[in-house]
């Protein structure tokens, strides 16, 4: 009759306990870490542009923003579960996840450009391409970056 | 010039959306949120409308490049709220993970679709 209240699911904390040189402000309050993100963040969108110019705009099927989604999940689960396994988070580790991640791996895949492609495909009533597209996207993002977490503990193991 | 432009205010929405999270994740009260979810809906709203403005108001493509592809780009992620969903799933959550997953991508189009039929 009474379930188990439900467990806390701790996803990605970015707001953290563990305090690095004393300082107790949260992450995002300090300029160190403020920067690593923007600078990721930069060179993700330009890396993203880079895709979309190589793999060309054209055509009904959004072939750009899919790679790069795809290909972004799986290097942020991979990433992220390695830099899990192997340090705490502090210190060059958690550099490496806040500009890698955070801001080149989340700069580099889009939500906003997969929704808009996908409301485009459907207003040109290409039905079929804008739900294949949401499926592929939506199904293989989960997939890949399951696969990247997977990878990573193995690396991270390995190289214990 | 333009593409300088975009790459800066794609590390500004970078920067948005962590600030963002991290402010969601303190004021946490139920056992899940997501700043993701939030950033990415805000985002995919901005985008949708942009392009309508490009598509059907002739507003000149390089706003959309410079806002578009560089803050929502920056801004919204796909690869942290794929992520998500398999954390999800490993602590024994997989509905809660499917319908994140659905819902998410459900209210990001809404989102998009209302800013490119409606702001426009």
């Amino acid at each position: 009759m009474n379930p188990d209240p439900p467990v806390p699911v701790l996803l990605d904390p970015e707001v953290d306990a563990v305090t690095a040189g004393g300082d107790l402000r949260p992450l995002h309050l300090r300029p160190r870490y403020l920067y690593v993100v923007f600078v990721g963040g930069v060179l993700g969108t330009l890396a993203r542009w880079c895709a979309g110019e190589l793999l060309g705009g054209g055509g009904s099927w959004p072939w750009a923003t899919l790679l790069v989604n795809l290909v972004g999940a799986f290097c942020l689960g991979l990433l992220l579960e390695a830099l899990l396994r192997r340090a705490p988070d502090r210190g060059w580790p958690r550099l490496a996840r806040l500009h890698f991640g955070t801001g080149f791996l989340g700069s580099f895949t889009t939500m906003s450009a997969l929704a808009t492609e996908a409301v485009l495909l459907a207003d040109r009533s290409q039905w079929w391409a804008a739900g294949g597209y949401l499926a592929v996207s939506l199904l293989g993002g989960v997939a890949l970056a399951w696969c990247g977490v997977l990878l990573g503990s193995r690396l991270a193991e390995e190289s214990a | 010039m333009n593409l300088v432009l975009m790459a800066v205010l794609g590390g500004l929405g970078a920067v948005c959306r962590f600030v963002i999270d991290a402010v969601v994740r303190a004021r946490r009260t139920g056992d899940f949120s997501s700043g993701t979810l939030l950033v990415n809906v805000l985002g995919s709203l901005l985008l949708g409308a942009l392009t309508g403005l490009v598509l059907r108001e002739g507003v000149d493509p390089d706003v959309r490049l410079v806002l578009g592809a560089g803050f929502c780009g920056g801004f919204t992620t796909f690869s942290t709220a794929s992520l998500e969903c398999v954390r999800l799933v490993q602590a024994g959550r997989a509905g809660l993970a499917l319908g994140y997953l659905l819902g998410g991508a459900a209210c990001c189009l809404a989102a998009a679709a209302l800013g490119f039929f409606l702001l426009a």
